[in-house]
Parts: structure tokens; sequence; C-alpha cells
């Protein structure tokens, strides 16, 4: 269980945000909703010790740290695949660098990427597959992170739509088959109302919460659910106000 | 074959043709300037006299581009580590680059001698630092979402050097490794022409002070012939192992 308080970040004396609260329950999947450039990859950055916070507490499953470091999995809107490595050694990365056992890992790899689709693929390198399957192995690599919390900065902007819809019952496998506990970025409102339990809908900068949505749906869910319907007109309204509450 | 290549080819053949018919019209006396077709021929068969010479400086330049690999990718990975260093250093670096290095020739035969040494450390000189600054800009060239994706995978140090900063830096390496290997032959020869007692600089002086001008120019021909196998085998290394830009 993630609790932040007050957290704040300054660039050159100007806020991005300040007082910023948030607070994920285990096992549960908040979406982040906000317009590009509020500091929503800043926010993570901030949590997770890329750039030091200037103030506020970080409380991980009950304890206060200055940041969550590699205590998360990550994930970003690019790939980040290295391209001189094959999908394998790729999704293999984090057990690599923590010099975890490599077999144990390799086996739990060829897992994944049988249940992501990915079967037969695990020789190629990145440049040799679809941006589709890219984002794939960076799934599993960010599942081989063998982390409860997983953050995920605009993980499917970068695929086209058709290829996102699919990823987007993927991404759902994080929380309801590998039970993690999950933070998401997105500028996607759909996205949002299929995946998220609890959506956040965050101001211009400086950054903060306008709005907070929780949706009680059992998953997977349709997009024509009226209550679905329902919210997303909701936040659409919102937004169309200028996101202000 | 492209146009290019083509044209480059055409290009050539056209000066030669000019300079052999231009000796040959004149009657340029060969001491002066020996035609092609002569150069090509004591080339060849002068060819027991200049290999030794050849293989010793082929050896200066090996030893020279060895040596500054061995030194350069150190110091480079060092910089780029600790910014303290890089900031300390580089003043040197740059100059170190405004050294007229061949004014340095003569004291390095005093210090180091007539043999294989000056020479090599000649070469090391003038290959260090193309090496050295290219191998440093790549490694900071690093895009930093790579750096953090790292980072949030708790990778220490050098796993990540391995994994993620020198295979990023790879392709900067081989342009300074090939702007070093194409200078190195002139950083060899300058040492040889200052004082030795083998190698082509060495034969180039000893045949010019004889008029023997048509193996002054055989000398140039092979030692061009050294710097392009050089040049090529470190192209044919670099396709080798960055296999991954398509
Ligand atoms: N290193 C930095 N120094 C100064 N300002 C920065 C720095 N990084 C980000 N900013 C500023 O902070 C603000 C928030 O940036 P951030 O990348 O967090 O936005 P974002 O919400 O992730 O945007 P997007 O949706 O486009 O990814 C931006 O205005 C940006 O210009
Ligand atoms: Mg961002």
């Amino acid at each position: 269980m993630l609790q932040v308080t007050d957290l704040a970040k300054y660039y050159d004396g100007q806020p991005v945000f300040s007082g910023f609260d948030l607070h994920l329950p285990a096992g549960r999947f908040q979406v982040l909703l906000g317009p590009s450039g509020c500091g929503k990859t800043t926010l993570f950055n901030t949590l997770t010790g890329v750039t030091p916070k200037d103030a506020g507490d970080i409380v991980w499953q009950g304890e206060t740290m200055s940041h969550l470091g590699n205590l998360c999995a990550y994930m970003h809107q690019k790939d980040l695949l290295l391209p001189w490595f094959s999908l394998m050694d790729n999704a293999l990365l984090p057990a690599r660098t923590r010099g975890l056992d490599m077999a144990a890992a390799r086996e739990r790899t060829t897992q994944l990427f049988f249940r992501l689709g990915l079967a037969g693929f695990e020789s190629h390198r990145p440049h040799q597959v679809s941006g589709g399957m890219r984002q794939r192995c960076a799934l599993v690599r960010t599942l081989m992170f063998d982390r409860d919390l997983t953050l995920l900065d605009e993980p499917l902007s970068a695929l086209d739509a058709i290829t996102r819809q699919r990823l987007q019952h993927l991404l759902l496998l994080l929380q309801t088959e590998f039970s993690k506990t999950i933070l998401m970025i997105t500028h996607d409102v759909d996205e949002a109302l299929l995946l998220a339990d609890d959506i956040f809908l965050l101001s211009p900068l400086p950054m903060a919460v306008t709005r907070c949505f929780s949706l009680a749906l059992p998953k997977p869910r349709a997009f024509d659910d009226p209550l679905l319907l329902h919210t997303k007109a909701e936040i659409l309204g919102h937004l169309e106000k200028g996101g202000v509450s | 074959m492209n146009r290019s290549t083509l044209s480059a080819a055409a290009l050539i053949c056209l000066l030669l043709g000019g300079w052999e018919g231009a000796v040959r019209i004149w009657k340029i006396p060969i001491f002066i300037l020996p035609p092609p077709s002569r150069i090509l021929e004591t080339a060849v068969i002068s060819a027991p006299v200049i290999l030794p010479h050849a293989a010793v400086t082929g050896a200066e330049i090996c030893l020279g581009i060895l040596l500054a690999m061995a030194t350069a990718v150190p110091l480079a990975i060092a910089m780029f580590a600790k910014p303290v260093l890089e900031k300390a250093l580089s003043p040197f670096l740059v100059a170190s680059q405004a050294i007229p290095v061949f004014a340095l020739a003569p004291l390095l035969v005093i210090w180091l001698g007539y043999g294989i040494a000056s020479k090599v450390f000649m070469a090391w000189i003038i290959i260090f630092f193309p090496i050295t600054v290219s191998l440093l800009q790549g490694l900071k060239s690093c895009d930093p979402e790579y750096r953090t994706l790292f980072t949030l995978m708790g990778s220490p140090f050098f796993k990540t050097l391995g994994l993620l900063y020198w295979p990023w830096a790879l392709p900067q390496f081989f342009a300074g490794l090939r702007v070093g290997v194409s200078v190195a032959t002139i950083g060899a020869v300058i040492g040889e022409w200052v004082g030795a007692q083998q190698g082509l600089g060495f034969l180039m002086i000893q045949s010019n002070a004889r008029l023997q001008t048509p193996l002054v120019f055989a000398a140039i021909l092979w030692l061009t012939a050294m710097g392009l196998i050089l040049w090529t085998l470190v192209g044919m290394l670099e396709k080798k192992i960055i296999t991954w830009k398509s």
C-alpha cells in the first residue's frame, strides 16, 4: 500500500505540484488522467527518486522512505527495448541487473512470452517485430521486475488504436492475473474507464487532483456499459469546463 | 558498384593517366617525378626490400592503436562515471591537442630511443584523443529514459555500463577509432623520419637522399595501402559487432 502526503516538486522555483496527496491500496488500479505537460511524469520521477522530491512523505507498506527506488516496476510510453538484445534478453534485464537466478528467470520469461502471445519471437531483435509486440515485450519485462507496485507512464499511447485496444486487455492481466498494485498515467479517457478502479482528473500546472471517480464495475468491462458511459460523460463534461473543480 | 564509386574510379584513372602522359610527353626525369606505372612496378619488384620496413611500421601503428584503446577506453569511462574528473581533465585533453605533436618527435627520439618505442608513442598520442573524445560523447549521448529504466531496475553502474552505456556508445567509439586509424600512419612515419633504423619512413628518407624517387613513391603507396586496409578492417569489425543498426 502506498501513501503519499504533501508531496512537492519545484523546477526553477515554480511548483510542478505541491501538497499532492495519493492513497493507493494494495491490488488497486488507479489512473491519473491529465493534460500534457501537467507534471505526471515528474510525479513518477519524484516517487521513484529519479529526481529528488522537495517536500512530502512517501510511505510504502508502513515504511517511510525518501523514494520508492527499485521497489516498483516501471513501464514507459516508449518500449525502451535495447536494440542489441533479443526480446528474451530484453525481458530478462531486470533479473540480470539484480543478479537473480537466470535459469529460473528464463523459464518464467518463456511462460510470460507464451501468455502474452510472444512465443516463437524470443530470439528476434526489437527492430524485427511490430510496435505492439515490442510493447508486449516491455510488459513482460515489467512483470519480470517482480514488484507488487507497478507504475505505467502512458504505456500504450505510442500505439495505433487497434493495437492499443488489444494491449489494454493485457494490461488488465497485471491486476487480475498477476495481482499488481497499479498507478497508471494516460491521456485516453476510454482506456482509463476500461481499466481503472479509481480515476483522478488532474489540473494543468501546478498539478492537483480536481476530481476523483471510482468505478465499481467488474472487469473486463464493456464499452457500452451504462455506468461506464455515464462516468465518461461526467469526465468529458468536467474536462470541457477546463478541468477545474 | 554504385554511381559514386564509379565516378571516383573514373576520376582516379583520369588523374593517373594525365600524370603518366605528362611525364612521358615532357620527358620528366624519373628522379624528379616517376610515372605511376614505374611506381607500381617498383612497389612490386622491390617488395622484398619494402616488406620488412612495412612490417615494422605496421607493428608500430598496431601497437599504437592497441595502446591508445587500452588507455582511452578506461579514461573515457572514468570521465563518464565521474563528471568531476571530466571537468578536471578535459582542459588538459584539449591543450594536448594544441601541442604540435610532430614537434615533439625529436624529443621522443631522445627520450625513447631510435627503436620502435618512440614511434609507438607518437602514434599513441595521435590516436588517443579522437577515441577518448568520441567514446565519451557516445557514453554521454545515452537516452535519459533508458537510464531511468536501469535506475529503476536497481542496476549498479558497471552492469549498466556493460548492458546499456557501452553498446550505446559503440558506433561513436568506432567513429573515433576510424579517425585514429587514419591518422596513425602519419604519426608512425614522422617518428621514423626523425630517427630510425627501419620502417617505411626510414626507407623514404634514405631513398630520397639517394634520389631513388620511385622507391619513395613505392613506400608511400605501401603506406597508403596499409592505412586503407586498417580502415577497412575497422569497418568490418564495426559491421560484425554492431548488428542492430539497420
Ligand atoms: N528537468 C526539468 N527541468 C525543468 N522543468 C522541467 C523538467 N522536467 C519537466 N519539466 C517541466 O515540468 C512540467 C511537467 O513535465 P512532465 O514531463 O512531468 O509532464 P507530463 O504531464 O508527463 O506531460 P506529458 O503528458 O506530455 O508526458 C513541464 O512543464 C516541463 O516543462
Ligand atoms: Mg509524461
